[in-house]
C-alpha cells in the first residue's frame, strides 16, 4: 500500500500535512508520535473513515494494489481495509457469533455454513476460539476488555481483508492483555498487511518492522524500527524517543 | 461572634431541614396527581357498571369512546410513527447541517404548539381542501381530519424522542459497522436502531400517551358521536370529548359517567406509561 501526498482537515484545520509513505506488504508497519500529532487521521484516510466525520476533508492519493481507494465506493474500499479500534466497540445488542458474523451478514452473506466457517476461522486466527467456543450466543459486551478487542480483531478479520490498520488497539488494555494483542499482531502478519498506530514506542520496536515518526501533522522520519530507534537521521525523532519531549 | 452550636450540628441540623423542605416540595408534587387519581376513582368506581362499559354512549355508557380512542391512537400512531421515527433518524444521523438545524428549530417549535390551535388549523385545513373540492365537505367532522390533529401533534413528540434516543448510541458502534464495510442505511438499521430500540419505544408510548388525552382538537376535528365507529369519514366518539360532554350534561347520572369515563381514561394513560417504564427495565435486566 502506498500513501501519496495526503492532507486532511477537520473543517478549516488542517490535521496532516502532505504525506508520502510506503507499507510493505505482509508486514507490520507502525506509526508514533506524540498524542495529536495527526498519526490516527493518517490511519483513518487509508481506508476512508476520515470522511465520516462532518465536514473532514481529504487531499492525495492511497494507492491499493496500484489503485487509488478514492477513485473506488468507500464501501467496497473498508472491506478491503479493515480496522480496530482504540477502545474495543463490540456490537451491543449482538452474541459473540453475530458480532463476528456481522461483516458478512449486513454484506448480504445468508449461508449458515459459509458463516459458520468464518466464524470459526476468525476466532481462531484472533486467538478467542477457545475461551469462547462453549458460549458464541453470549453479548459481546460479556467479555473482557481484552477479549472484546481480540474479538473486534475476528470481526474485522471476518470480511477477508487484504490490510488491517489497527488505531492504538492496546491503550485501553492491561499488559497480560497487550501482550496477547501482540503476539497476534505477530502472528497475523504472514496473512495480512498490518499498520499499527501506538504512543508507546516500545510497542513499536516489538512488533513493527518499519515505523514512521510524526509531529504536529507532519511525517518526520520513517525506516526500518531498529535504525529508527537506535540510529534516528532527523533530531526531532532523537528527542522524542529519547522521551525528552511528548 | 461565638455560636449557639458547633459547626458540626450547625451542619447536621440544617441538612435535616433541607432534606425536609425536599420532601415537603416532593408531597406537594404529588397532591395534585394524588387527589385525581383519589377523586377519579371515588366518584367513578360506582358508575363503572357492565352496561357502562359496554353501551355506546346513546344508552349513558362508554363503549364507543372506548373504541374511538383505540381506533384515534392506533390510525394516529400509524402515520405518526413511521414520520417521526424517519424524521428522528435524519436529525442524528443526517442532520449535521444548516438543513438539519432548521427542521430541528421547527419540529421544537411544533411541540411547544397549544393543542387547540393545532385543531384549528386541521379544521381549517381539510376545510380550505374542501372547499376547493378536494374532499367531500362532510369530512370536517371525521376520524380522518381527527388523525390530522392527532398527528399533527404526535409527529414531533417522536422526532424528537427517537433522535435523543439514536444519539445515545456511541459513534463508535457507527464506526465498528461503517469500517467493516456496511452502507450507511444498513448501519443505522441493524446496528443503530436495535441499540436503542427501548427508548424509541418509550418515545412511541409517550406520544400516544399525550395524544390519547387530547380534548380540544377532537372538538373541532373528530365532533362526537353517540354510535360506535361508523367510517373514516364520519364524526367519532373518543374519552377525552366524552368526559367532556357527561361533564356539561345536565343530568347527575351523566354528571357520575364523566367521572366513569375520566377513571378510564386515567387508567388507560397510566398503563401506557407504566407499559413503557417496563419496556425500560426489561432492557435494563438484559444488560
Amino acid at each position: 500500500m502506498h500513501v501519496d501526498k495526503i492532507s486532511a482537515w477537520y473543517g478549516p484545520k488542517l490535521a496532516i500535512q502532505d504525506i508520502s509513505l510506503d507499507f510493505e506488504e505482509h508486514s507490520v508497519s507502525g506509526i508514533i508520535g506524540p498524542s495529536g500529532c495527526g498519526k490516527s487521521t493518517l490511519i483513518r484516510c487509508l481506508n476512508r473513515m476520515h470522511e465520516t466525520i462532518p465536514k473532514a476533508k481529504v487531499e492525495g492519493q492511497v494507492l491499493l494494489d496500484g489503485q487509488d481507494i478514492y477513485d473506488q465506493p468507500a464501501v467496497s474500499v473498508r472491506r478491503r481495509i479493515g480496522m480496530v479500534f482504540q477502545k474495543p466497540n463490540p456490537f451491543p445488542t449482538m452474541s459473540i457469533y453475530d458480532n463476528v458474523a456481522a461483516g458478512l451478514r449486513l454484506n448480504g452473506v445468508r449461508e449458515r455454513k459459509k458463516l459458520d466457517v468464518a466464524v470459526l476461522e476468525s476466532l481462531k486466527q484472533a486467538a478467542l476460539w477457545d475461551e469462547v467456543k462453549d458460549s458464541l450466543d453470549k453479548s459481546g459486551s460479556s467479555l473482557s476488555g481484552g477479549q472484546q478487542q481480540r474479538l473486534c480483531i475476528a470481526r474485522a478479520l471476518a470480511v477477508r481483508p487484504e490490510v488491517l490498520l489497527m488505531d492504538e488497539p492496546c491503550s485501553a488494555l492491561d499488559p497480560i492483555a497487550t501482550a496477547k494483542i501482540e503476539d497476534l499482531i505477530f502472528d497475523l502478519k504472514k496473512d495480512y498487511t498490518l499498520v499499527i498506530v501506538t504512543h508507546n514506542m516500545q510497542q513499536a520496536a516489538r512488533v513493527a518492522e518499519t515505523t514512521a515518526f510524526m509531529y504536529l501533522g507532519k511525517l518526520i522520519e520513517v525506516g526500518r524500527t531498529r535504525e529508527l530507534f537506535e540510529r534516528p537521521r532527523e533530531a526531532l525523532t532523537e528527542s522524542y524517543i529519547t522521551g525528552r519531549f511528548g | 461572634m461565638r455560636f449557639l452550636f458547633d459547626r458540626d450540628t450547625r451542619r447536621r441540623w440544617f441538612d435535616v431541614i433541607m432534606s425536609g423542605a425536599t420532601l415537603l416540595c416532593v408531597a406537594l408534587a404529588l397532591l395534585p396527581l394524588g387527589s385525581i387519581l383519589f377523586e377519579a376513582l371515588v366518584r367513578g368506581a360506582p358508575a363503572l357498571t357492565p352496561t357502562f362499559l359496554t353501551q355506546s354512549s346513546l344508552m349513558g355508557g362508554i363503549a364507543n369512546a372506548i373504541q374511538g380512542t383505540v381506533i384515534l391512537i392506533g390510525l394516529t400512531a400509524l402515520v405518526a410513527l413511521p414520520v417521526g421515527i424517519l424524521t428522528g433518524i435524519y436529525l442524528s444521523e443526517y442532520g449535521k447541517h444548516r438543513l438539519g438545524g432548521i427542521v430541528r428549530l421547527f419540529v421544537d417549535v411544533m411541540t411547544q404548539t397549544p393543542s387547540i390551535v393545532v385543531g384549528i388549523f386541521a379544521y381549517s385545513f381539510i376545510f380550505e381542501l374542501s372547499l376547493l373540492g378536494f374532499f367531500p365537505p362532510p369530512l370536517v367532522f371525521s376520524v380522518i381530519s381527527a388523525v390530522i390533529a392527532l398527528a399533527t401533534i404526535m409527529i414531533p413528540i417522536v422526532a424528537r424522542t427517537s433522535e435523543e434516543a439514536l444519539r445515545l448510541v456511541p459513534t463508535s458502534a457507527r464506526e465498528a459497522a461503517l469500517a467493516l464495510g456496511i452502507p450507511r442505511y444498513r448501519t443505522i438499521l441493524r446496528v443503530v436502531l436495535p441499540s436503542c430500540a427501548s427508548a424509541l419505544v418509550t418515545g412511541a408510548l409517550l406520544g400516544i400517551a399525550r395524544v390519547g388525552g387530547e380534548t380540544a382538537p377532537l372538538i373541532m376535528t373528530a365532533a362526537w358521536n353517540n354510535d360506535f365507529f361508523n367510517g373514516l369519514d364520519q364524526p367519532i366518539a373518543a374519552l377525552p370529548t366524552q368526559v367532556y360532554r357527561f361533564a356539561v350534561g345536565p343530568s347527575l347520572a351523566e354528571n357520575r359517567a364523566a367521572w366513569g369515563a375520566s377513571l378510564i381514561l386515567v387508567l388507560l394513560m397510566l398503563s401506557i406509561s407504566i407499559a413503557s417504564r417496563a419496556v425500560i427495565r426489561l432492557r435494563a435486566v438484559r444488560r
